[in-house]
This record gives structure tokens, C-alpha cells and sequence, in this order.
């Protein structure tokens, strides 16, 4: 565990080096980093209906849509939810049940061919 | 491991520290003079042991979080499913109002914003900003359930119910288990705002705002999927 505490008016601050240590607890942001990602989110969202309005086929405007749709999910998850200051056991719990979820309704999903073209 | 937090009206951390012992942020101490096998986490004076070192309360809600994935991907994949089938109503590209839905993504987007922020404060135990942040936080999610409803009452209006063909049935079935989500939330984040005034938040304080927090961009993530694979991508 890389921490080190200093003693401030009765309060103990502790300084992490770096995500992920044994307490399960980290600083994450501050209040004005968090303000920044969510003027980011916002940018992505506006992107994201400016594309659906581009009139681009949609091989073209479906990945970028998909890829900002995931842009977003592991932002707000890495810094909202402090998953990348937090112990990686939350990160694995999460994760893990997201990709079985992903993958099981994927594979439901093939088996009446909605990933066939046309 | 051991793992001790110290109630917030008794900063005697510093003695802790004497004691060999590693307080955090939120006033939780950790020492190596475990027994191998183990953590101590105590809020308030009231410890339980845990074999990870983490708080069961954070554990639970992660693994809770994880299957709520199972949920939704669930009614996604359905709704991906019957999306085209809309015979006797018109068709998801004639309903659908994406500036609506978009003004709607972002103040959702934004509740995510000042939830944050009050978990931010409750680990500075300010607890007015605490209050403050939740009250706006509750408000936002209320426009977007306000939205919501506003959106199934003119695609009834248009002839789509819930059980006027599978599209309808999909549809409402998966963007109303959100609703309902974001509507449980707003009652939590209310909840909790009268519970700090009162001063009556059980354990630790901070950690409670954060569980709920959790829960909050848990729902809000949920819609950033939604908003892009139902409205945004035509059938």
C-alpha cells in the first residue's frame, strides 16, 4: 500500500500514490476535476447527437456512436464512481459481471440472428 | 490486516497513530497486526470482521451493481430483439423526440455531476454542501423522470401502449425499469437528506453518501447505453 498521512487541525488527510491501495476508500478528484470530466461528458453526448443527425451511412456513424457510448460508460465509471482510485476488487466484481452480461445476451441475441447483415 | 474506523465526533486519530496503526480519509485505520485471516472494520465504535479489509457495505454494493448488469442487459437485448417489430403503430424513428431525450441524457448526465460533488463533501464532512448537492441531485432526476413521463404519455397519444405490439412492449418495459430505478434513487437521495439534517445516518456517514452515490451513476451509465442503442440508432 503506497499512502502516507499527514495530520491537519485534527484531521488526518492520507495521499495515495497512485489507484488502487488495501483501504478501499481514495481522494479521487477534486471538485473542479470533476467538473472537467462532466464538461467532457457533456461535449461526447453533443457529438453523439450531432452524428445521428450527420446523415453518414451507417457503417460509419454506428462504431463512433458505439465507441463514444463507451467513452462515456468507463468515464463516469473511472472518476464519478472512483473505480480507478478505488481497491480492484471493485473493479473486478464489476467488470466481471458486466462482461458475463455482455456476453451472455450477445450470445442470445446471435442465436436469432441479429447480427446478421441486411 | 485490521481495519478500524473512528466515529467523526471523536477525532482521537492521532492516538491511533501512536498505536502502529494507518488511519484514511474517512477516519479508517488500518494496522498489520492482524491476524492473517482478516480485517477489523468498525464504524462507530461498531466493528465486524471482514476478510478482505474492505467494507462489506462497498462490497455488497459493487456485487449488487454487477448484477443489475444481468438486469438490464437483459431487457436491452430484448428490446434489440423486437425493435422492429412494430406492426399497428408507427415506427421508433417517427416516435422518438431526440432533442427531448438529449436535453434529458444531459441533465441526467449532470445529476451525476452534483452527486459526486456531495460525495465530495460528506468526505470533507460538510454537511450543508452534502445536503445541498443531494437536493440538487434529487431535482435533476426528477426532470428526467418528469421527461420520461411526458415522452410515454404522447407515444400513447401516437397508438403506442404497452401491449400494442412488441416494440411498445420492450420498449417500456426496459426505459420504465430505468424510470423506476432513477424514481427509487430520488427517494434514497430524499431519504438521506433528511436523515443527515436530523443528524441520524447510521455508520459512516461519508460512506453512506458514497453507497448511494454508487447506486446514482449506476443508473446513470445504465441510460448512457439506452440513449445511444434505442434512440440514437434507427432500427
Amino acid at each position: 500500500m503506497s499512502t502516507d498521512h499527514a495530520v491537519v487541525d485534527g484531521e488526518i488527510h492520507e495521499h495515495l500514490d497512485g489507484p488502487g491501495h488495501d483501504s478501499g476508500h481514495g481522494h479521487g478528484l477534486t471538485d473542479m476535476g470533476y467538473v472537467k470530466v462532466a464538461i467532457v461528458l457533456a461535449v461526447m453526448t453533443g457529438i453523439e447527437v450531432a452524428l445521428s443527425y450527420s446523415g453518414f451511412p451507417g457503417y460509419v456513424f454506428m462504431p463512433l456512436l458505439l465507441i463514444l457510448m463507451l467513452l462515456k460508460f468507463v468515464t463516469v465509471v473511472s472518476f464519478f464512481m472512483h473505480l480507478r482510485f478505488d481497491n480492484r476488487l471493485f473493479t473486478w466484481l464489476f467488470y466481471s459481471g458486466l462482461i458475463l452480461a455482455v456476453l451472455v445476451y450477445c450470445a442470445a441475441l446471435a442465436t436469432f440472428h441479429v447480427f446478421d447483415p441486411g | 490486516m485490521a481495519d478500524v474506523t473512528t466515529p467523526e465526533s471523536q477525532p482521537d486519530t492521532t492516538e491511533r497513530i501512536d498505536l502502529g496503526v494507518e488511519p484514511d480519509i474517512h477516519g479508517t485505520v488500518t494496522t498489520a497486526a492482524g491476524d492473517g485471516h482478516g480485517a477489523w472494520h468498525v464504524d462507530d465504535g461498531h466493528g465486524h470482521h471482514t476478510s478482505t479489509g474492505l467494507s462489506n457495505n462497498k462490497l455488497a454494493m459493487w456485487m449488487f451493481l454487477g448484477s443489475e448488469c444481468l438486469l438490464f442487459g437483459g431487457l436491452i437485448s430484448t428490446y434489440m430483439l423486437y425493435r422492429g417489430r412494430h406492426e399497428g403503430s408507427p415506427s421508433p424513428d417517427q416516435l422518438y423526440a431526440i432533442p427531448l431525450t438529449s436535453v434529458s441524457s444531459f441533465v441526467l448526465l449532470m445529476s451525476s455531476l452534483t452527486m459526486v460533488l456531495a460525495v465530495s463533501a460528506a468526505q470533507r464532512h460538510d454537511d450543508r454542501n452534502t445536503t445541498t448537492w443531494l437536493t440538487v441531485t434529487a431535482l435533476l432526476g426528477a426532470t428526467f423522470v418528469g421527461a420520461q413521463v411526458f415522452e410515454f404519455t404522447e407515444f400513447v397519444h401516437e397508438g403506442l401502449g404497452f401491449t400494442t405490439n412488441l416494440f411498445g412492449s420492450s420498449f417500456y418495459t426496459l426505459t420504465g425499469f430505468h424510470g423506476i430505478h432513477v424514481t427509487v434513487g430520488i427517494i434514497l437521495l430524499m431519504a438521506l437528506v433528511g436523515m443527515i439534517n436530523r443528524s441520524k445516518v447510521p455508520g459512516n456517514k461519508a460512506e453512506v453518501v458514497e453507497m448511494i452515490g454508487l447506486y446514482w451513476h449506476f443508473v446513470d451509465i445504465v441510460w448512457i447505453i439506452i440513449f445511444t442503442l434505442v434512440y440514437l440508432i434507427p432500427s
